[in-house]
């Protein structure tokens, strides 16, 4: 019995920290309505600095205040990136708000390697509470204990800070409508930066907390944001009180499920989250939210299907291409069917995002899931290649039903993470699963056979199939079902008017996107020979978005370009430096900030200017003023 | 003069909706501004506080240019703004909300507080504490007129106030806004109710399709009955 007392109170120390962090969400969020994926590098960033600052200066006051000028630090840190690149992004569409913010993220990554080196950093022990008390013959640690008591302590202050202060009650108006509260007079760009400044500062020392607790290392970002964006979602984005009941149930989750269900542990926090979301969409002390008013697009171009002029120019470039293995080496001819992969992979995700709206951020889940599917099916199963490449894409297809089903039913940033945390599943069950999934070591030997095993063959392979793909997605976006698609995506409340299923349609969209990535997956375990938990992991999702938004997301099909340009560049990038996650963020950032069209948008937006131009010169009744609006 | 509105275009996206408006307002005079629905009234409005983006023209406020400022500086200079849709906190209490409002005394222009509001609007003294999303559409045009007033401003922009209301609420409104009037607050009220804007102005505009096409008193809007018919529907 003392042992599951103690169990518990381990959760509630744990749940200390994960409420500092998701509070700090959420106030973000309420406010500027930016979801801050860089929550987690704040967090990770107010461990580093702790840990150096403790260490610098000794005794309980060193430690105490290194703690706390820790966080400060790191706010003002905070204050700096709002200031310097948020305020630039306000009024961008939410995807581009969740990129440049995780661009940020890979950034500090790197630089924290960079700064503080790659190995584990262990903190020293807070003083006054580096013993443990002893509770029927169970050690609970006095820090803990400190913790259990904080975390209530913080969520009365910040109650406090809400309802008895000036500054509280502008920030719960303009949770509700930021314009008004400008309207009656308040400056908004510095209540916006006073939040953020406190969110920062609550992730931060949520960090700084754990050094007594845990090692310090570059991989507790994501770690954390995964586990708020769970806490976040059952809770409700917005509500504080959310987030401690919210981070309590997940840490006690936690803490219980390792002694119950070893394995499975992670998958009863998901469960958890999946009854709440069928529940309660909005969370467990969220709001329902009015439907989203939608950002007009940043172009109005209507998509039209390809002129017979630019089908025969589709095709001389898919020629060129093709004649690629009559000139090159086997180097080229390996990349080019890396790059042809991720032509599909990126499509895939183009026609979620693009034509569905729905802006995945782990779609490697589907691509990977595809790739240990042929890996499975031809280790274990000993399958020949032709029905691996059929039936292992179907893993893929399969985890999109599953996930999918759940994802749809939320929209905007609340699917944004749900996706992320789905990934985040799939991936730790390919690395904790050894006996099945071979963990960190991968399955090898995936090799493909005879008939495709040569670096020309291989590529032909894959350059057909990802032709195939493009055609496919592409009849599928000029379909009846792409119709019904691109009205949910625009304006749900009048497809539904219409008779349209709104979230089967989005679902059945889902599936597809999975099942192509599945395809590209699958394709990649043969080109590499191996399968690794890598090939599902966040870094992977994020490539496929830059690859989508260096294309254009508005455009129709200008992921494939995307995808040619962004991974030739990665592949030399990665050849050339080691700091490929800080450049790759850096330009990530840069792209959201000065190229919102991507590339394919950009050339677009310019020959729609020159038509324009061009026929406004002999018919000017074209651009006669519209003047009946409101 | 008080206000002067000089050339002021506006767009929505590729949509032009107002034309060279044009409109002065002299000090402590209640100024309406008529027209259909979709005439332009609010976004000439929302032009002259600045939450129209896309707008060029200019504002001129107690003889400052304010058309370049941004939106909460425009209003912070003490030009008061109630938009039509109420916009009331709902999550906040009547108190919460008029705190949102509350700016420093401004010299040479009315002072408000709490009190002297309530006295002014009785029905949201009694509810001091309740929150804005439990009050009835009469009681939230009040707050939020209120809500403006505790910011002290020396000229309101009333959009559509008698909007919705009852008769009786209606009544209560105008005694509202010749109160403001006698306390010096110069107002421009935008509204589709002639009779209700012929108890509080001493001049009106009328707008139509984004034009304003006709300005002067109301004894002289009276005088031409063909303007009224053609602009207002009745």
């Amino acid at each position: 019995m003392a042992f599951y007392v103690v169990q518990f109170l381990t959760g509630l120390a744990s749940a200390a920290s994960l409420f500092l962090v998701a509070s700090g969400l959420s106030i973000i969020f309420g406010v500027t309505r930016i979801v801050n994926f860089a929550h987690g590098a704040f967090y990770m960033l107010g461990a580093y600095v702790a840990f150096t600052l403790t260490e610098r200066f000794s005794g309980a006051f060193g430690f105490w205040g290194g703690i706390v000028i820790a966080a400060l630090v790191v706010a003002v840190i905070g204050v700096l990136v709002e200031m310097v690149l948020l305020r630039r992004i306000y009024h961008s569409p939410e995807l581009f708000q969740l990129l440049a913010t995780f661009g940020l993220t890979l950034m500090v990554e790197d630089l924290v390697v960079l700064i503080w080196g790659p190995d584990d950093l262990v903190g020293r022990r807070a003083p006054g509470f580096k013993g443990a008390i002893d509770f029927f013959g169970q050690n609970i640690p006095s820090y803990d204990l400190f913790l259990i008591a904080l975390g209530p302590v913080v969520l009365g202050v910040l109650w406090l800070l809400f309802q008895r202060t000036r500054w509280g009650v502008l920030v719960r108006a303009a949770t509700q409508d930021r314009d008004m509260v400008a309207a009656l007079g308040v400056n908004q760009k510095w209540l916006f930066t006073s939040v953020f400044a406190l969110g920062v500062f609550l992730a931060a020392l949520g960090g700084a907390l754990q050094i007594p607790r845990d090692a310090v290392n570059h991989a507790m970002d994501l770690r954390v944001i995964v586990e708020v964006f769970v806490v976040v979602v059952i809770g409700g984005l917005g509500s504080i009180i959310g987030a401690f009941v919210a981070a309590v149930l997940v840490s006690e989750l936690n803490a219980f499920g390792i002694l119950i269900f070893p394995k499975i542990s992670i998958i009863l926090v998901f469960l958890v989250m999946a009854v709440v979301l069928i529940v309660r969409p909005w969370g467990l002390f969220g709001k329902p939210e009015a439907p989203a008013r939608r950002t007009p697009g940043l172009t109005v171009n209507p998509w039209r299907p390809l002129t017979t002029n630019e089908r025969l120019a589709a095709i001389a470039v898919l020629v060129v291409a093709a004649a690629l293995p009559f000139v090159a080496g086997n180097y080229v001819l390996t990349v080019g069917s890396e790059i042809a992969i991720f032509v599909i992979f990126a499509v895939s995700l183009h026609f979620l995002m693009s034509v569905g709206g729905l802006a995945s951020f782990g779609h490697a889940a589907y691509f990977g899931l595809g790739a240990y599917g042929v890996a499975l099916l031809s280790k274990m199963a000993g399958l020949p290649m032709i029905a691996c490449l059929l039936l292992g894409p179907l893993l893929g297809l399969l985890g999109a039903a599953v996930f999918g089903f759940f994802a749809v039913q939320l929209s905007g940033v609340y699917f944004a993470m749900l996706t992320l945390a789905f990934a985040q599943i799939v991936w730790s069950i390919a690395f904790q699963w050894v006996s099945v999934t071979g963990g960190d070591n991968g399955i090898l030997g995936v090799w493909p056979e005879k008939w495709a095993a040569s670096p020309s063959h291989f590529y032909w392979l894959s350059l057909g199939i990802a032709a195939l793909a493009v055609v496919i997605l592409r009849i599928i976006v000029f379909s009846p079902f792409g119709f019904a698609l691109r009205a949910t995506r625009d304006s749900p409340l009048r497809g539904e008017a219409i008779g349209i299923n709104g979230k089967r349609i989005q679902w059945t969209a889902f599936v597809i996107a999975g099942t192509v990535a599945g395809l590209a997956g699958a394709l990649f375990a043969y080109l590499k020979g191996s399968v690794f938990p890598d090939n599902m992991g966040i870094s992977l999702s994020v490539d496929a978005l830059v690859m989508v938004l260096l294309g254009g997301v508005e455009t129709v099909s200008g992921a494939v370009v995307g995808a040619i340009v962004y991974k030739a560049l990665n592949i030399w990038l990665v050849s050339q430096t080691d700091l490929s996650k800080l450049v790759l963020g850096g330009f990530v950032v840069l792209i959201v900030v000065a190229f919102p069209k991507g590339i394919v948008g950009t050339l677009e937006a310019f020959m729609h200017r020159r038509r324009k131009s061009s026929s406004s010169a002999s018919s000017p009744l074209l651009t006669s003023r519209i003047e009946s609006a409101e | 003069m008080k206000l002067t509105v000089k050339d002021l275009n506006s767009f929505y996206g590729p949509a032009h909706i107002l034309f060279d408006i044009a409109l002065e307002v002299g000090e402590g005079e209640v100024v309406a501004l008529l027209g259909r629905n979709g005439a332009g009234k609010s976004t000439t409005f929302r032009s002259i506080v600045g939450l129209v983006e896309n707008r060029s023209g200019r504002v001129m406020f107690e003889g400052r240019d304010v058309s370049e400022l941004p939106t909460h500086a425009i209003v912070r200079g003490g030009l008061g703004y109630v938009p039509e849709e109420r916009r009331i906190f709902t999550d906040l209490t009547v108190e919460e909300n008029l705190e949102v409002g509350r700016q420093p005394k401004r010299a040479g222009a009315p002072q408000w507080d709490r009190d002297k509001l309530f006295k002014l609007f009785p029905n949201l003294g009694e509810m001091r504490g309740r929150p804005g999303g439990r009050m009835s559409g009469g009681e939230q045009q009040m707050l939020t007129i209120a809500r403006t007033l505790m910011g002290n401003p020396s000229l309101v922009l009333l959009d559509e106030p008698s909007e919705g209301l009852s008769p009786k609420i209606v009544e209560q409104m105008v005694d509202a806004i010749l109160a403001m009037k006698k306390e010096g607050v110069s107002i421009v009220v935008s509204e589709q109710n002639l009779h209700f804007a012929r108890l509080i102005s001493d001049r009106a505009y009328i707008i139509e399709r984004g034009r304003i096409c006709f300005g002067g008193t109301m004894a002289e809007l009276d005088a031409r009955p063909d303007i009224r018919d053609a602009h207002l529907s009745l």
